[in-house]
């Protein structure tokens, strides 16, 4: 320490080692927030379903999504990024997801909402297996901290299907 | 500075930064703000800067008594012998 350079580094390496301790408290902080979201999913309107030229069926749906994410955010919490996935069997995958629809929450007045919005990815099938199809509609969030690890979880919602036909 | 200076110096960089770390963390916390938690801790680092880093007076106050000139005209510095190397025969 006997000089002024010795000295401005000794501080400033202790600083930043004292910063990360304290990034990982705060993003340990985290581990004691309670949280339960809660989302539900409609759909409305089955707008088209039809086999594309190459052979792929097309679904286009108006879905309502009203969901609750506001206890996801805590004090260490820079956004939310949600979707929708249609997720559904067929003979030659045993699990297939489609994602319909996407958002980021940045703040938590935000997370509470509801929305009525036609799919903005398409729902492509690889093949010609949607008639008739049972699915579900999973709403996944991953919570993205502003220090820390990130975590996802999702909730799943059984039982929507198809029409057996092509309209 | 003074070796009690950089005792001191070295002490206080750590005690102050801790505390502001630990004062910054619990504020923070408590009003759910991570930017207020970043502007104490920050504030914490410049207070430490401006205390550690420059050469106060109060870190001089125990200096080093150097040997007085005069003093050390009277005790030269011991001549070094060269030493002549004596050989052992180890075997007879």
């Amino acid at each position: 320490m006997h000089t002024f350079g010795y000295r401005a580094n000794a501080l400033l390496t202790f600083a930043i080692t004292a910063l990360a301790f304290i990034c990982a408290i705060a993003s340990f902080s985290d581990k004691f927030s309670n949280q339960n979201p809660s989302a539900e999913i409609q759909i409305l309107n089955i707008n088209r379903f039809k086999k594309q030229s190459h052979g792929n069926d097309e679904v286009s749906l108006t879905l309502d999504i009203s969901a609750d994410l506001q206890s996801l955010f805590t004090w260490n919490t820079k956004q939310v990024f949600v979707f929708v996935a249609a997720e559904y069997e067929t003979p030659k995958n045993f699990l297939n997801q489609v994602s319909l629809w996407d958002a980021i929450i940045p703040a938590k007045e935000d997370a509470k909402f509801r929305i009525q919005v036609s799919n903005k990815y398409r729902f492509i099938d690889q093949g010609q297996n949607l008639r008739g199809k049972e699915f579900n509609l999973t709403l996944h969030w991953h919570v993205m901290p502003k220090t820390g690890k990130m975590f996802a979880d999702k909730i799943v919602m059984p039982g929507y299907s198809l029409p057996d036909a092509y309209r | 500075m003074d070796w009690q200076g950089q005792k001191l110096v070295e002490q206080l960089m750590q005690i102050l930064l801790v505390i502001s770390g630990v004062v910054a963390l619990v504020v923070g916390y408590t009003t759910e703000s991570f930017r207020t938690m970043m502007l104490i801790y920050a504030g914490g680092v410049v207070l430490t800067t401006l205390v550690t880093v420059p050469n106060w007076p109060f870190y001089n106050l125990h200096p080093l008594k150097w040997l007085d000139p005069s003093e050390a005209e009277k005790h030269p510095k011991p001549q070094v012998v060269p030493a002549a190397s004596k050989k052992k025969v180890s075997k007879k």
